[in-house]
C-alpha cells in the first residue's frame, strides 16, 4: 500500500470506518446470531486494515515516477492469499475425504460435520484459490496486454481484500452452521450483498483500465476475463434473490420456488463452472501459455470463434443438471442439447492449446511449469468431453448422484483449474518480483508429480466407485426387487475412498511444496542484472531497478 | 399479452433458434472478415512485446 496518495488513504479510511459502523450495527442487531459474529468478524477485519493503512499515512508520498510502471502491488498480495486459501481449502478437502472413509473424524462436533465442512472445502478452493488466482492474474494481464496502469490505487486494493471478506465470512459461516443451501452459493444474503458491491467495483475498476489502453486491439484473455467478471454477477445476484428473516437474522429464504428454484440454481451453479472455473482460466491459459512457450497462439481467429462458443453455449446447458426431475422434459433436452455442442468450442480451445505448444515440444519436457499448462489443456480437453457426454440423459441416469460426478468434477478442478493456476504462478511471481527465475527447478517438478499422481489416484478412485455405485443401485433380481443394500454400496466404496484421501493429500503437499518455493523466490533479492538466456520467462528481461523507457 | 407457459416455449424453440443463428453468423463475419486480418496478427505477437511499463 505504500504507494497511495494522501487521497486515496483518506478515502480509504473513510470506507473502512463506514465498514467498521456497519460491523458494529450488525454485531448490535444480531446479538448471539451468526450474523453478530459476524459483525464483530468486520469490525476487527476493517481496525485490522485500518491500522495497516494509517501506520504509513505519515511516510514520504509516493513519486510521480509509480505512473511511468504498472501497479503490481497488489498482485503480490493476491499471490499470498491465494496460495493461503489454496493450502487452507485442499486441507479441509483431505479432511472432507477422510471422513467419508472414517467418519468418527468429525470428532462427534457440530462445527466439524459433513455437511458444513464439505461447503468450507469447495467454497475454500473455489471462491478462496481460485478467485483470488483469478482477480491477481486479471491485474497482472490487463496491465500488460492493454499498455496501462491500473486507473487507479484504490480500487484494486477494495477488490481483493473486499473479495477476502466475502470468502472470511462466508466460510466462517458455515462452520457455524449458516447456508442457503444452494450448491456454491451457500453464503447467506448480507456476504451476498457484500459480494455484489466488490464485484461492481471489479467490473468497473477493469473496463476503466480498458479504457486507458494503449494497444488498440483488446487481446482475447481480457474479453474471457470480462465475461467472467459480467455474468458471475448475473448470475450471482439473480440466484442470491432472497427475503431476510429480518435485518437481524443471518437466515434468509429464496424467492424462488419449487422447480424455478432449482431451475434457477443450476443456471447458475453450472455457469460458475463456465464463467468462475473455465473462462477466467481460459485467459489465464491465452496468455500465460503463448508466453511460457515463447510462441505465439497457434490461431487466434479460433480463439475468438470458441470464446463466442463457449460464452453462448453455456448459457443454457444448466438444465442437465435436472434430468428426470420435475423440469419440463423439452427443457431437459435443451440443455443435453446444449451441453453436446459446447464440446466444439471446448475442444477448439482445448486443441489451440496444445497445437500451440506443437513445435516446443523439448521446452515442455524440460520445464515442469510449461507442462503444469499442456496437463491443464489436456485435462481440460478431456473434463469437457467427460460432461457433455455426462449430460447425456440416459448416461445421467447411471452417473447423477454417484461418485462419477464427484470425480468429473476434480478432473476439472485438479487437473484443469488448479494446473492452469500453478502454471501461471510459475511464471507470473519471477516476472512480478523481477525474479530471474523460481527459487529450485526441482520444487517446480516435485510439485508437478505430486499434482498428476494426486489427480489420476483421485479420479481414477472416482471413477471406479461412482460407476461401481451406480451398477449397485440399479440391479435387480429375478423377481424385480433391488439385489444391494445402500450398505453394501458403502463398504463396495470404502477402498476407493481411502485411495480418494490419499491423491487429495499428494495434491496439498504439492500445493505446500508451492508455497514453499514461491516465498523462496520472493525472499531470495534479485540480481543486479539478468542473464538474457532463453530460460526464463518472456518477458521482464531487464536490468533490475532501472526505470523502463516507454515505447512511444 | 400473458407470460405463459406457451410463450415461452416459442420462444424458446422459434426465436432461440434463429438468434442462435444470427449470432453464429455475426461472429464468424467479425472472426473472417478480411480487414481484420492485420489486428488479430498483431495482437498474437503483441504480447510478446518485452517493454515492461505503461505506454505514454
Amino acid at each position: 500500500m505504500g504507494q497511495l496518495t494522501t487521497g486515496e488513504r483518506d478515502f480509504g479510511a473513510i470506507i473502512l470506518i463506514v465498514l467498521a459502523i456497519i460491523g458494529i450495527a450488525m454485531a448490535a442487531a444480531g446479538r448471539s446470531d451468526v450474523l453478530g459474529i459476524h459483525g464483530a468478524m468486520v469490525l476487527v477485519y476493517c481496525l485490522a486494515l485500518l491500522f495497516l493503512l494509517l501506520s504509513g499515512a505519515f511516510g514520504t508520498p509516493p513519486s510521480a515516477a509509480r505512473l511511468t510502471r504498472y501497479y503490481d502491488d497488489p498482485i503480490k498480495v493476491g499471490v499470498g492469499l491465494t496460495l493461503f486459501w489454496a493450502i487452507f481449502g485442499m486441507f479441509i478437502g483431505v479432511w472432507a475425504a477422510a471422513q467419508l472413509a472414517w467418519p468418527s473424524l468429525n470428532f462427534d462436533t457440530s462445527w466439524a460435520s459433513f455437511g458444513r465442512i464439505r461447503p468450507a472445502h469447495t467454497s475454500g478452493v473455489i471462491f478462496g484459490f481460485g478467485g483470488n488466482a483469478l482477480i491477481t492474474t486479471s491485474f497482472h494481464v490487463v496491465q500488460r496486454t492493454s499498455r496501462a496502469r491500473l486507473a487507479d490505487q484504490l480500487s484494486p486494493w477494495f477488490v481483493l481484500l473486499g473479495f477476502n471478506l466475502f470468502c472470511l465470512i462466508a466460510i466462517s459461516g458455515y462452520f457455524l452452521g449458516v447456508t442457503q443451501s444452494k450448491e456454491y452459493a451457500e453464503a447467506e444474503w448480507y456476504a451476498d450483498i457484500w459480494l455484489v458491491i466488490v464485484w461492481v467495483t471489479y467490473f468497473v475498476l477493469y473496463v476503466r483500465t480498458l479504457a486507458r489502453r494503449k494497444e488498440p486491439h483488446i487481446y482475447v484473455a481480457n474479453w474471457y476475463y470480462m465475461a467472467f467478471i459480467i455474468v458471475v454477477a448475473i448470475l450471482h445476484i439473480v440466484n442470491n434473490l432472497a427475503v431476510p428473516l429480518s435485518f437481524a437474522h443471518a437466515k434468509s429464504y429464496t424467492i424462488w420456488a419449487g422447480v424455478q428454484d432449482s431451475m434457477v440454481q443450476w443456471w447458475y451453479g453450472h455457469n460458475a463452472v463456465a464463467f468462475f472455473l473455465t473462462a477466467g482460466f481460459l485467459a489465464m491459459l491465452y496468455y500465460y501459455l503463448p508466453k511460457r512457450a515463447e510462441r505465439p497462439i497457434f490461431s487466434y481467429r479460433l480463439s475468438i470463434l470458441s470464446f463466442w462458443g463457449i460464452t453462448f453455449f453455456y448459457m443454457w446447458a444448466g438444465s442437465h443438471h435436472l434430468h428426470y426431475t420435475a423440469l419440463p422434459h423439452w427443457v431437459q433436452n435443451l440443455g443435453m442439447t446444449f451441453s453436446v455442442m459446447l464440446l466444439v468450442p471446448s475442444w477448439a480451445s482445448a486443441g489451440n492449446a496444445l497445437l500451440t505448444l506443437n513445435g516446443a515440444w523439448h521446452k515442455v519436457r524440460d520445464d515442469a511449469t510449461l507442462r503444469f499448462m499442456m496437463m491443464a489443456a489436456f485435462f481440460y480437453g478431456l473434463s469437457t468431453f467427460e460432461g457433455s457426454f455426462m449430460a447425456i440423459r440416459p448416461v445421467n441416469a447411471l452417473s447423477h448422484y454417484t461418485d462419477w460426478t464427484v470425480g468429473h468434477v476434480h478432473a476439472g478442478a485438479l487437473g484443469w483449474v488448479a494446473m492452469i493456476t500453478f502454471g501461471s504462478l510459475y511464471t507470473l511471481v519471477p516476472a512480478i518480483w523481477k525474479r530471474e527465475r523460481m527459487h529450485s527447478a526441482i520444487l517446480v517438478e516435485v510439485h508437478f508429480w505430486l499434482a498428476l499422481a494426486g489427480t489420476l489416484i483421485y479420479v481414477f478412485a472416482m471413477w471406479n466407485s461412482g460407476i461401481i455405485q451406480g451398477l449397485m443401485w440399479r440391479t435387480y433380481s429375478p423377481d424385480n426387487t433391488l439385489v444391494y443394500s445402500f450398505v453394501d454400496t458403502l463398504l463396495a466404496m470404502y477402498p476407493y475412498y481411502i485411495a480418494r484421501a490419499f491423491g487429495g493429500l499428494l495434491f496439498l503437499i504439492g500445493a505446500i511444496v508451492a508455497a514453499y518455493n514461491i516465498w523462496m523466490t520472493v525472499r531470495t533479492p534479485a540480481a543486479a542484472t539478468l542473464a538474457l538466456d532463453d530460460d526464463s520467462p518472456g518477458d521482464e528481461r531487464q536490468i533490475s531497478g532501472a526505470t523502463p523507457t516507454p515505447a512511444e | 399479452m400473458a407470460l405463459t407457459h406457451e410463450t415461452l416455449l416459442e420462444g424458446a424453440k422459434l426465436w432461440g433458434l434463429f438468434y442462435l443463428m444470427g449470432f453464429s453468423i455475426c461472429v464468424l463475419i467479425y472472426t473472417f472478415l478480411p480487414s481484420n486480418r492485420e489486428r488479430f496478427e498483431r495482437a498474437e505477437r503483441e504480447i510478446f512485446d518485452e517493454d515492461d511499463g505503461p505506454w505514454k
